[in-house]
C-alpha cells in the first residue's frame, strides 16, 4: 500500500513538470499544439509543412525530442520529415518507405505513408510505417532509411487479400495500426483496411490471421473465415495490459484478451440509435478497463457523420459491457462531424484527457476522460490525426 | 544542362533553375539526386515510373520515358501539373 502511494506521488511529481503537446497532422501542413501545466492555454506552433499532406505526426516517447511526420503534396511523391530537435528544423529521409522494385516494372509504388509507430524502448532506433497500398515497412536508423517487409508486402496471399487500390477506403487502402508488444520486440500486430488484423511472433518473418469473432459486412454473402472482407478502422493495445486488445471495426466494436484469438463485440450494448460504428479506438493509459470511442452514422449510405448530427464520444469504464455518452460542451444539434482513425487520443495526465479532430478542421479536448469538452482550434484544414504527447 | 525546376521542389533546390547532366533523362534526374537528395523520388517512384502529377518536358515536348538519350544543348523543363483543391 505505502509503495502504491509512493508510485502515485512520484507519477504525480513528475507529471507536474512534463507538459502535454498536441501533434495535428491536416491535409494541408502540420501544428503543434503547447499545453500549459494545467493544459488550460494552448500555445499554437505552425503550420510545419504548409500545402503537404501530412497523415501522421508522432513524437518518440524514447527520446522526448525526435519528429517524425508522413508527408506527400498532391504533385510530389511521398516522404517522411524528421526533426531531432521537437520541431524546431526538419530534414528529410535519406530513403523514404518504398516498396522493392519490380523486375518487370510492374511493381508496387507508395502513395502515401499513413502510419508511424516508434520501436520498443529496448530498440530505442526502430520505427514502423504502415503505407497505402498497404505495406509494412521498417527503420533501424530513426527514420533515415527504410526497409519494406518482403513476408508481408510482397506475399501473394497477404496481396490477395489486400485487393486493390479500388477496395477498401476512398483515399487509398491502408496498413495501420502497427502494434509492438512492450515485453517482446518480435510480437507484431497489424491491421489492413481491409484485409483483417495479422500478428506475428517473429519480428515479422510469418504471420497469423486474427479475425475470428470479426463481423462482415451482412447480406452480400461475405464469408467472415476471409481476411479479405475484414476491414479494421483502429486496434489499440492497452498499454497497462498488452493482452488485452481494443478495436473499431467497419462492423463494430471489439475487445481480444489473450492468449484468446476470438474477438468479442462489445459495441453490442451501445445504444442502437447510435450504434457502434466509427474509426478512432483510445484505451486509457493505465486502465484497460477504460476506452473511447466516437461513433458515425454507418446507416443506409454511410454518410459516417455524427449520428444525428450531435457529436459524441462513448466511453466505458468496464471494458466495453456498459457505455457512457460523453458530449457536454459538444454542439448538441446540426453538428455533422467526421472523426478519422488517427484523430482521437488520448494524454498520459493523472486525469486523463481526451483529444479529437475533425474533418471540419476543429481541434476538442475533453477533460477528466472526455466528460467536460471545449473547443481548443477552429479553421485548421481537415485534419487526419491528432497524437498527444509530453515534453 | 540547364533544368526548369517548378515551385514545389524548389525547396531542394533552392531556385527555379538547375544545373545537371546526363546522357539520358534518368541519368540527369539522378544527377539532380545527387545534387539534392531526396528530389528523384519525389519525381519518379520506386518503379521508375515518372509521378502521376508530374510532367517533364523535353525542348517543349512532353517525355514519358527515362531512357530518352539527351544532348547537351537541349532544355529540360519539370512541370507540376494538379487542379483541385
Amino acid at each position: 500500500m505505502a509503495t502504491a502511494r509512493k508510485k502515485t506521488a512520484r507519477r504525480k511529481s513528475a507529471a507536474a513538470t512534463r507538459r502535454t503537446v498536441i501533434l495535428v497532422a491536416t491535409r494541408k501542413g502540420a501544428w503543434l499544439f503547447h499545453g500549459d501545466a494545467q493544459r488550460k492555454t494552448w500555445k499554437v506552433d505552425g503550420p510545419h509543412f504548409l500545402g503537404h499532406v501530412i497523415s501522421h505526426l508522432v513524437l518518440d516517447p524514447r527520446d522526448g525530442k525526435t519528429l517524425l511526420a508522413a508527408a506527400k503534396t498532391g504533385h510530389l511523391g511521398p516522404t517522411v520529415f524528421r526533426s531531432t530537435d521537437r520541431g524546431r528544423s526538419w530534414k528529410e529521409a535519406a530513403q523514404p518507405p518504398a516498396f522493392a522494385k519490380a523486375a518487370d516494372g510492374g511493381g508496387r509504388s507508395v502513395d502515401h505513408t499513413f502510419w508511424l509507430t516508434p520501436g520498443p524502448a529496448t530498440e530505442p532506433d526502430v520505427w514502423y510505417a504502415g503505407t497505402s497500398p498497404q505495406g509494412l515497412f521498417r527503420s533501424a536508423d530513426g527514420g533515415v532509411t527504410w526497409a519494406p517487409f518482403s513476408t508481408l508486402n510482397d506475399d501473394p496471399q497477404f496481396r490477395e487479400w489486400m485487393g486493390t487500390a479500388q477496395d477498401g477506403t476512398p483515399d487509398g487502402p491502408k496498413l495501420h495500426s502497427v502494434i509492438i508488444d512492450p515485453r517482446d520486440a518480435r510480437h507484431l500486430y497489424i491491421g489492413m483496411s481491409g484485409g483483417g488484423v495479422h500478428e506475428s511472433a517473429d519480428g515479422g518473418r510469418t504471420w497469423k490471421t486474427l479475425i475470428k469473432g470479426l463481423d462482415v459486412v451482412e447480406g452480400f454473402g461475405f464469408d467472415p473465415l476471409q481476411p479479405t472482407f475484414h476491414d479494421p478502422h483502429c486496434v489499440r493495445m492497452c498499454p497497462s495490459n498488452p493482452d488485452r486488445l481494443y478495436q473499431q471495426n467497419h462492423c463494430g466494436i471489439y475487445r481480444l484478451d489473450r492468449p484468446s484469438d476470438t474477438w468479442v463485440r462489445i459495441g453490442k450494448s451501445m445504444p442502437k440509435t447510435v450504434g457502434d460504428i466509427g474509426f478512432p479506438m483510445v484505451v486509457h493509459p493505465r486502465d484497460d478497463n477504460r476506452a473511447w470511442v466516437f461513433p458515425m452514422d454507418g446507416s443506409g449510405v454511410w454518410p459516417r457523420v455524427s449520428p444525428g448530427g450531435r457529436p459524441a464520444a462513448y466511453g466505458t469504464t468496464n471494458g466495453g459491457r456498459t457505455w457512457q455518452r460523453l458530449d457536454d460542451g459538444l454542439p448538441q444539434s446540426q453538428a455533422w462531424w467526421t472523426v478519422k482513425r488517427q484523430a482521437m487520443c488520448a494524454d498520459n495526465a493523472e486525469s486523463v484527457a481526451l483529444y479529437f479532430g475533425t474533418t471540419s478542421g476543429e481541434l476538442w479536448m475533453g477533460r477528466d476522460g472526455g466528460k467536460r469538452w471545449r473547443c481548443i482550434a477552429r479553421h485548421l484544414p481537415e485534419i487526419y490525426a491528432v497524437e498527444a504527447a509530453e515534453l | 544542362m540547364k533544368v526548369l525546376i517548378p515551385s514545389a521542389l524548389r525547396s531542394y533546390t533552392q531556385g527555379g533553375h538547375a544545373e545537371a547532366r546526363g546522357a539520358t533523362l534518368g541519368e540527369l534526374l539522378a544527377d539532380l539526386d545527387r545534387q539534392y537528395e531526396g528530389i528523384r523520388f519525389r519525381m519518379v517512384d520506386e518503379q521508375g515510373r515518372i509521378r502521376r502529377h508530374i510532367r517533364i518536358f523535353i525542348n517543349g515536348t512532353q517525355e514519358h520515358d527515362l531512357a530518352r538519350p539527351l544532348a547537351d544543348s537541349d532544355e529540360i523543363i519539370i512541370a507540376q501539373a494538379l487542379s483541385g483543391g
